[in-house]
């Protein structure tokens, strides 16, 4: 190669990555990182996008989230509704992958069994919410077994009755979410080295202690890090509930999301909504920035 | 050292067993009670005692799925648009992967920062300005919304997954495509393309599923009867006939069936990308 072909290559080397990474940088950066600067900028303005009117309108938008009732009680609803969520996603996880993961069972019928427990996972939220609302219906199914058990005397319309409803959504959701940790966690099992359970054995040690002493630790990077994630994405459900209670009733159900989208397309007011989309962004953020510094420390 | 025998041996084994049981009833039994009330009649749905198995097994919700066309184009539409957004995002993603893998160059790090942190942006707060765009550029309630929205929230993933997949491919391959004097571009075609076959699948089954699962956009940026997807479609099927659950379930089970389907033909796939939001 001459010297002018080789410096050539140089610059071709120099310049090649940033044209095959172009088509993604314009979509993320047009369609991504714009449309979050133009949602803040829409939650300062008078009235966006419909009946326009982009005033500077200062925090009103954001007094009038903080000084709405419903705001937090969505706020906290969002906070149980993911916070057990992660919980028991994670509790039954761990015990699904420590069952399938053990040397008791026969290996045809752990793969059988591990298939049928990931199936949750297969179904799209509606979907989850359909199957739920058939069973969950005062007539259904689930009330007709608890009835028969003796454990409640009468119907509970689980959906439609402001006390039992939020633990309801919750429960469904936990029912569809396990498998994500189950999964990870069954992985994290298979990578831990089996010296260390032969040598606890030589020193005696009991399953539990093996359990808390080996296994947990070992698997702590993925439960830490699957739980961070499943607690950001957890936080934005919004199909699932839409379709059990829409919110209700009497916005016992409400979601932060649940909240934003009656505001923007209810309402119709898609600067208060703003307002609300960016006290999400900002929750998101901060937890992916949590998220991200785990990552690297790891 | 294989342990002997003993009793309490043998009754941990049996209350593993029990234990396997019931996890099975809580995952399955949903599932079960939607295949099985997809085969009831809507009377029977709600017979007391409950029937586990349909008494008098019909057909009856699936043909009037089926038969109708208006329930026809929401599953077009559904596939339809994941295919599109698929083969967009999968080439897109291709080449941003290539170029993560295989140069360094400056704000490589700092990009592959921004494109991890984008898979935690929440749907609800892209959505409004989604909507100002939509209806400002007249493309509300048309396959073009649905397909640009949905390739921001595939492509990060995409990316990510296929950048992972690329490096696990040795370097000389590339390299001797370059001793040859072959571009960057050849190399990634004759040689990268036809070996990463299982990682472009990978992407792909797990693309797919994100639009197919797409809700909240579909909702919001479409509007007629003729645009909408399955999600969609069963919600509306839910408003309009409250009472027909069998025809509900039904229209559920088809909805499920390409998620099923991949999912049994290429478990190894679909894990991959199932667990891609947990891999760095």
């Amino acid at each position: 190669m001459t010297r002018q072909k080789r410096s050539r290559h140089r610059l071709k080397r120099t310049v090649a990555p940033y044209l095959y990474l172009s088509p993604s940088l314009v979509i993320i950066g047009l369609l991504m990182l714009l449309p979050m600067v133009t949602v803040i900028s829409y939650s300062f303005q008078n009235s966006a996008v419909l009946r326009r009117d982009s005033s500077f309108a200062g925090l009103k938008h954001y007094q009038a989230i903080f000084a709405d009732p419903v705001f937090w009680a969505s706020l906290w609803h969002t906070l149980y509704f993911t916070c057990m969520s992660v919980i028991f996603h994670m509790t039954i996880g761990m015990i699904f992958a420590l069952m399938l993961n053990s040397d008791r069972i026969n290996p045809t019928l752990r793969n059988i069994l591990r298939v049928l427990y990931i199936l949750p996972w297969l179904f799209t939220a509606v979907i989850i919410a359909v199957i739920w609302r058939l069973l969950l219906e005062p007539n259904g199914v689930v009330n007709s077994i608890l009835m028969q058990l003796g454990i409640i005397g009468s119907k509970i319309e689980w959906f439609s009755s402001p006390e039992t409803a939020l633990h309801a959504v919750t429960f469904a959701n936990i029912w569809a979410g396990y498998p994500l940790f189950m999964v990870s966690l069954l992985a994290g099992l298979q990578g831990i080295p089996k010296d260390f359970y032969e040598a606890a054995d030589i020193d005696g040690a009991k399953a539990y202690q093996k359990l808390i002493f080996i296994t947990i630790p070992q698997l702590m990077p993925i439960i830490i890090s699957i739980s961070l994630l499943d607690f950001i994405w957890t936080m934005q459900v919004f199909p699932l509930i839409w379709i059990t209670t829409g919110g209700g009733p009497i916005y016992s159900t409400e979601v932060l999301s649940t909240y934003t989208y009656k505001l923007a397309f209810s309402s119709y007011n898609l600067s208060q909504a703003s307002a609300s989309a960016v006290v999400i962004l900002l929750i998101s953020l901060g937890l992916t920035l949590f998220y991200i510094r785990y990552q690297k420390a790891r | 050292m294989r342990k002997r025998h003993t009793t309490k041996d043998r009754l941990i084994t049996v209350a593993l067993h029990i234990a396997l049981v019931a996890g099975l009833f809580f995952a399955a039994f949903p599932i079960y009670w939607m295949l099985s009330s997809s085969f009831k009649s809507n009377t029977e749905i709600f017979a007391l005692p409950p029937t586990i198995l349909p008494k008098a097994f019909t057909l009856e919700a699936y043909a009037a799925i089926l038969g109708d066309p208006v329930k026809l184009r929401f599953f077009f539409n559904s596939y339809f648009v994941a295919f599109a957004v698929t083969v967009l995002t999968v080439l897109i993603a291709l080449l941003a992967a290539y170029g993560f893998s295989r140069f360094n160059f400056r704000g490589k790090g700092s990009l592959n920062t921004l494109i991890i942190s984008t898979q935690t942006i929440p749907p609800i707060t892209l959505l409004i300005p989604f909507f100002g765009l939509v209806v400002s550029y007249r493309i509300f309630d048309t396959y073009t919304a649905l397909i640009l929205t949905y390739l921001v929230f595939t492509l990060p993933y995409a990316i990510l997954l296929m950048t992972g997949y690329l490096n696990t491919l040795p370097r000389d391959l590339d390299e001797a495509v370059a001793v040859d004097g072959g571009t960057s571009w050849t190399a990634l075609w004759r040689v990268i393309v036809p070996i990463s076959l299982p990682g472009i699948v990978a992407t792909s089954v797990y693309t797919f599923l994100l639009c197919w699962n797409e809700f909240l956009f579909a909702l919001t940026l479409t509007k007629s009867t003729s645009m909408r997807t399955v999600p969609i479609g069963i919600q509306l099927l839910m408003g309009q006939h409250a009472f027909e659950w069998n025809q509900m379930m039904a229209m559920s089970v088809l909805g499920s069936l390409p998620l099923l389907l991949i999912y049994l033909i290429a478990q190894r796939f679909f894990l991959a990308g199932m667990t891609a939001g947990s891999v760095k």
